[in-house]
């Protein structure tokens, strides 16, 4: 049996954090991504997987505000989101880690890890978040005076984690995480993911890296040519060879 | 392996020869500049400290325009050609508000405060310029080619001009000043009034301004907005209003260094803003533009130089004035094409 099509919503109770509607992404006038339709529930950890140029990027750019929609809406907490600015997502409670890192390169990693936190004025809040990404990744406390730009590219990677969960939000996109680690911070970097959800984050992962994505997620998304082509959840998309083979290159 | 090991051998030495002689030419340069200055000074030292005094005096208006161009081009990298004459219309300001409105001149000791005041509206009204020329123009190019918003600076640049022209007419004005003729007499040397209060009014705009960009809010959504716009975006920085500050710190000091051009030379024209504009431009660039410090230190070298060329015995006189400025700026360039403080372009990612 497959995950496909066996009514996704009934294993899912409850009102969505995120939803996306039938949504269509365009850069100038090609289709990136048509009729995507998606759903994230608090607590969970969804993965939006598929290969190179599904339209995993662009979804959470347009999630994040960076690119508008042409069709189709996404609501946060029941509130449309469709038409906001990104920095008004932010602030809905919405942070990203996007994909290439995108750290402030001339900057402190702590300036970084500052930014992150930009729309907050709790200094208590903020000092324990600061505490607890640095726990989460010690490299960064060694490196906390470094000009981001100078850093190791799996470092860079930490610290655009590190500096999205500064801004203490309900959902973190996270674009890739993985991307550029050696295997053993790859393996840290999903049981960090497991960690921040077990903190009381939401977490959508977009992965190329899809048999462990599908390992800690509850639920996933399967993209391909700009189109969902499956979603379910996610244990037994891992375990189903015929699927693995397909979509997921196993 | 073995084979990069071996080129990596042979090209360093010939770079590093490269780097030596570049270097030696610039410190010859430095060298004869500094017995150049040497030996004016020992020729006539009260002379010299004039000079140096009206360089710096020069120097400090540079300064404030060179800032505009910084700013700007350090946040989106636009050249705003309009800046020079955003500059132009700051003194066509003052003359209006100063005079006109406030009737100021006529030497009473209310002049002062009026002047203040005038300043802080002029800083205003440039800055509110600045800003619409922002939103109305460059910020629905912000992502069409390089060329369309430069062609529109230069566009904005005409408006400029004529608004200029229909304020302060086809000829040149003079105006009377505030500060009187004169200055502080210290024995031999003299300092102008002017060249006072024009210091006086640069060095806590240039720590106001500093402060803004380093320690505030604002000014941290501006560095990481410079550096990657989506980035900051995602950090929850509202890009445009942003921007939009931005324009208006540029517009508030151009509006700055107009009030202070007219104390100081006391005469308006429609076009003052093409020629000081570009200087001040050189100014931005031969410090390393989008580096704050670099527009100052650029703009006083080239007052400085200025003063100096104009002014010393030595000299090659004020119609070569503009002559040696460019040179300078373009032996620069070969040397250091990035600016005297800029960083290598490599950094910018
Ligand atoms: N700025 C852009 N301009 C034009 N086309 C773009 C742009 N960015 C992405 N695309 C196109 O949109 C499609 C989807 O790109 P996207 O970056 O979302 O893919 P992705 O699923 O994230 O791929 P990857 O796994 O390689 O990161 C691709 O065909 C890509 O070429
Ligand atoms: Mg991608």
């Amino acid at each position: 049996m497959t995950a496909t099509e066996s009514s996704p919503a009934s294993t899912r109770p409850g009102e969505p954090m995120l939803s996306v509607d039938d949504i269509a992404l365009y850069y100038g006038n090609i289709a990136a991504v048509k009729g995507l339709s998606m759903r994230v529930h608090k607590g969970e950890i969804v993965t939006l997987i598929g290969s190179n140029g599904a339209g995993k990027s662009t979804t959470l750019r347009a999630i994040s505000g960076l690119i508008k929609p042409r069709a189709g809406s996404i609501s946060f907490n029941g509130e449309r989101l469709t038409g906001k600015q990104g920095h008004e997502i932010v602030k809905a409670g919405i942070c990203q880690s996007p994909e290439g890192r995108r750290i402030f390169p001339r900057m402190t990693v702590s300036e970084n890890l500052d930014l992150g936190a930009f729309l907050r004025n709790d200094k208590e809040g903020i000092a324990a978040d600061r505490a607890r990404v640095l726990e989460l990744f010690p490299r960064l406390a060694d490196r906390i005076s470094q000009k981001a730009g100078t850093m190791s590219g799996g470092e860079q990677q930490m610290l655009a984690v590190a500096r999205a969960l500064m801004g203490s939000p309900q959902l973190l996109l996270l674009d890739e995480p993985s991307m550029g680690l050696a295997p053993v911070l790859v393996d840290l970097i999903f049981d960090t993911i497991e960690t921040i959800r077990d903190q009381g984050t939401t977490v959508l992962v977009v992965e190329q890296n899809a048999l462990a994505a599908l390992r800690i997620a509850d639920y996933a998304y399967v993209l391909e040519s700009g189109s969902l082509k499956l979603e379910g959840p996610a244990a037994p998309m891992a375990e189903d060879d015929e699927i693995v083979r397909a979509y997921l290159g196993g | 392996m073995a084979i990069t090991a071996v080129e990596a051998a042979d090209s360093r030495p010939v770079l590093l020869g490269r780097e030596k002689v570049e270097r030696g030419i610039g410190i010859a340069l430095l060298v004869g500049v500094t017995i150049w200055l040497i030996w004016n000074f020992i020729a006539g030292p009260v002379q010299f400290v004039n000079v140096a005094l009206a360089g710096l005096r020069l120097g400090a208006i540079y300064a404030l325009i060179a800032l505009g161009y910084t700013l700007v081009y350090g946040i989106i990298e636009l050249i705003n050609f309009a800046h020079g004459d955003l500059f132009m219309l700051g003194s066509v300001f003052t003359s209006i508000v100063l005079v006109k409105w406030f009737g100021a001149g006529t030497g009473s000791l209310a002049d002062w405060g009026l002047m203040l005041v005038t300043l802080v509206i002029v800083m205003a009204m440039c800055a509110g310029l600045n800003i619409t020329s922002e939103r109305v123009a460059y910020r629905r190019l912000r992502r069409a080619p390089k060329l369309a918003p430069l062609i529109t600076a230069v566009g904005i640049s005409f408006i400029f001009q004529w608004f200029g022209l229909l304020l302060n007419g086809s000829s040149q004005k003079s105006w009377p000043k505030v500060i009187p003729d004169g200055g502080l007499v210290l024995g031999p040397v003299t300092i102008d009034w002017s060249t006072i209060i024009v210091i006086v009014v640069t060095v806590p705009l240039l720590l106001i301004l500093s402060y803004i960009v380093q320690r505030t809010r604002q000014g941290k959504a501006m560095r990481a907005t410079a550096q990657d716009q989506d980035a900051a975006r995602l950090m929850g920085i509202n890009v445009d209003r942003t921007i939009a500050f931005t324009f208006a710190l540029g517009g508030a000091m151009a509006g700055a260094a107009g009030l202070l051009y007219l104390e100081t030379f006391g005469t308006t024209r429609y076009d003052a803003g093409f020629q000081l504009g570009l200087i001040a431009f050189t100014a931005a660039v031969l410090g390393g533009i989008g580096n704050l410090q670099g527009a100052v230190l650029g703009g006083v070298l080239i007052g400085l130089i200025q003063g100096f060329n104009d002014g010393l015995p030595y000299g090659f006189g004020q119609k070569w004035s503009q002559t040696v400025v460019f040179t300078i700026l373009i032996l620069l360039m070969v040397f250091k094409p990035e600016g005297i403080l800029g960083k290598p372009t490599i950094e910018k990612v």
